[in-house]
């Protein structure tokens, strides 16, 4: 348990082993998650007056990784905002756990649901280990201060994100990666049972976005938790998703396990994008390489 | 440990306990750090505070000791030197201080959740609202005393609402408050000026000296007024401060952690807009410590917290130090107003903040 200084200058861009996220994600306090039902039904969203979700009805599976994708524009991110109800439904309604989420308590139902938007904002000189512990705000009532269960998820939170050795650090200070591990370490801490993220891998290079997505899926395996997620990266999304959406000017285009949905077609309507669909030589899931129009072999 | 011994035998276990050691050291170093340098902070502050408070009150005609003055504040003392302080001095010097602490906090208030720091009621018209329809009050309605401080309640809560109104769409858009304000502020000047230029010299000037803002005029009835107001208004302002604290999160996280985000900023703002008008109907607009207050003691403990108390605290030093200075430092029959002080101090405070701000990161 002795911790060995001259390590520490590495620890930070030193990934965790499967296996030590495995030990951290198992070992976290509270049961293995009930899965909680989230689904929308004919939801409408709307900024001002201009509509950009059109009747939405999606059941997020309980229990699996979600990962939603679509073209630039297409209402994917506006629709996260709706099931995380940030953005009041113009029509239709989400159900979390079976009830109307707009008529529950929001505290009631941060405990349940997550957020992490796209552009999070920290305040000026924060340091990483108080923005993290504020992700313990649902947890704690109006006279109940921060006690060892909140400081003992904190710790896991920031070991569970390779962030364990920021805690001193200002947020403002830290390199765009490190500053999207905090974000989803904020997450970890408030511990919910439903995680949407809009595009957490946004900022990380190629290795920690692999890490973050493996991070969730290690919660969502050992913990249950759901996932919900828009992410732009095609390749990863078919990787990651156990079920796949994929948004087309507000709608829903088409949704079900990502070899059945991506295909040469569907990536020609909701992307406008020629592309051959192909095995992914690792996993088997569907490729999407595309076409360009000058780079095509003769 | 208990985490971890839960955890699959691998080799995993030895990193994971090492991983989780090195986060719950770095929280506990973290908190300890932050919690030294606000106490550190506060206590520095509250020295200065009582030490101003002492000299406030050994200096003037009837000079006295610092001996004489503690003994009269432990309870002891001769009969002249407890007039001297407790009929004399006492009224002004509490008076400061609550207006100090009243405005330090208001600004504090207004800064967070606004995130602006040109959002302050001395900036944004409250404080002007305060001062417009106390100055007509006075010079159109004849009112003084108590009548004088509601009229400048009732109009610093009117530029408020005011604000309120036109700044909602679906939502508080901050920027629009603050610039709207500003403009508010200009209409509220304009009906000052109108209203003194119709006026007689005489009545002029005395509204003029109330719109510098002045403790010179404090007796115990008016402190005790401020005071029963501040004891109803500061721990409704600690119940608000750690929702306050997740709203600086911005909105989207705020709601996502379970806050009701324009509920909490219409009760902090309220809140801040009550503290503002409380103190500037009691001892006029003085200017620039509610502007300044806050982001000097931000400064000084640099948590990126609210730092409510060392706020309270710079508004304080503020307020009873420049009315040291106007009353003892200045010459003596210049009879100086407090708000004269504090706004050459905030005129270069402004540009000082402006010249030092840190470029924001991406």
């Amino acid at each position: 348990m002795t911790l060995t200084t001259d390590k520490t200058a590495d620890a930070t861009t030193e990934h965790a082993s499967a296996e030590t996220i495995h030990a951290l994600a198992a070992g976290l306090e509270g049961e293995r998650h009930e899965p909680v039902r989230l689904a929308a039904h004919g939801l409408h969203l709307a900024y001002d007056k201009r509509t950009v979700v059109h009747g939405v009805d999606l059941e997020v599976p309980p229990g699996a990784v979600t990962v939603i994708v679509g073209a630039n524009g297409c209402g994917k991110s506006t629709l996260l905002r709706g099931l995380g109800r940030i953005l009041k439904p113009a029509g239709g309604h989400v159900e979390l756990d079976g009830r109307d989420i707009a008529r529950q308590r929001p505290r009631d139902v941060a405990r349940l649901l997550g957020l992490l938007p796209q552009q999070p904002l920290a305040p000026e000189g924060i340091t990483v280990a108080d923005l993290v512990a504020r992700g313990r705000h649902p947890h704690q009532g109006a006279f109940r201060r921060h006690g060892a269960g909140d400081a003992e998820a904190v710790a896991q939170a920031l070991a569970l994100t390779d962030t364990h050795e920021l805690a001193g650090r200002r947020v403002e200070e830290l390199s765009g990666g490190q500053r999207q591990r905090v974000w989803v370490a904020m997450m970890l801490a408030q511990d919910p049972r439903i995680m949407l993220l809009d595009e957490p891998t946004t900022y990380l290079d190629i290795a920690h976005q692999v890490d973050v997505l493996d991070l969730l899926t290690e919660l969502n395996r050992t913990r249950g938790t759901t996932v919900v997620m828009v992410l732009h990266e095609l390749a990863l999304a078919a990787r990651y998703a156990d079920h796949l959406v994929v948004m087309h000017e507000g709608r829903l285009f088409r949704a079900g396990p990502p070899a059945e949905v991506l295909d040469a077609d569907c990536v020609r309507e909701a992307f406008g994008l020629e592309a051959r669909v192909v095995p992914d030589p690792v996993t088997g899931s569907p490729l999407v390489v595309p076409v360009g129009r000058h780079q095509r072999r003769a | 440990m208990t985490a971890v011994d839960t955890a699959p035998p691998t080799a995993a276990p030895d990193d994971a306990a090492a991983r989780l050691a090195a986060a719950r050291s770095g929280l506990r170093v973290d908190r300890r750090r932050r919690r030294v340098r606000t106490s550190v902070v506060t206590s520095v502050l509250a020295v200065v505070a009582v030490a101003l408070v002492v000299t406030a009150l050994m200096l003037g005609d009837f000079p006295l000791a610092f001996r004489q003055v503690v003994d009269v504040l432990t309870g002891g003392g001769d009969d002249i030197a407890r007039l001297v302080v407790v009929e004399f001095r006492g009224p002004r010097l509490v008076l400061a201080v609550l207006v100090g602490v009243a405005l330090g906090v208001s600004g504090a208030l207004f800064q967070s959740v606004l995130a602006n720091p040109l959002a302050s009621p001395d900036i944004i018209g409250v404080s002007q609202g305060a001062s417009a329809a106390a100055v007509a009050a006075l010079l159109l309605g004849g009112l003084t005393g108590l009548a004088l401080s509601a009229s400048a309640l009732a109009g610093g809560l009117a530029v408020g609402l005011f604000l309120y109104a036109v700044a909602w769409r679906g939502g508080l858009a901050g920027h629009r408050f603050v610039l709207s304000g500003i403009g508010v502020a200009y209409a509220c000047a304009s009906v000052i000026g109108y209203v003194l230029t119709r006026s007689d010299v005489q009545e002029a000037q005395a509204a003029l000296l109330w719109m510098t803002g002045s403790v010179a005029q404090a007796d115990w009835p008016l402190v005790r007024l401020l005071g029963s107001t501040l004891a109803v208004l500061l721990p409704l302002v600690a119940l608000v401060a750690r929702p306050l604290q997740v709203l600086l999160l911005g909105d989207q996280q705020a709601r996502a952690l379970g806050l009701r985000p324009e509920l909490v900023r219409a009760v902090v703002l309220g809140l801040g807009i009550a503290l503002a008008c409380a103190a500037t109907a009691a001892a006029g607009p003085v200017a620039f410590v509610a502007f300044t207050a806050a982001p000097v003691a931000r400064r000084l403990v640099g948590d990126g917290g609210l730092a409510l108390v060392p706020s309270a605290l710079v508004g304080l030093v503020l307020v009873l130090g420049a009315d040291v200075v106007a009353q003892h430092v200045l010459p003596a029959d210049m009879g100086v107003p407090v708000g004269v002080v504090t706004g050459a101090i905030g005129g270069p405070y402004l540009i000082w903040l402006m010249a030092t701000l840190r470029a924001r990161p991406a």
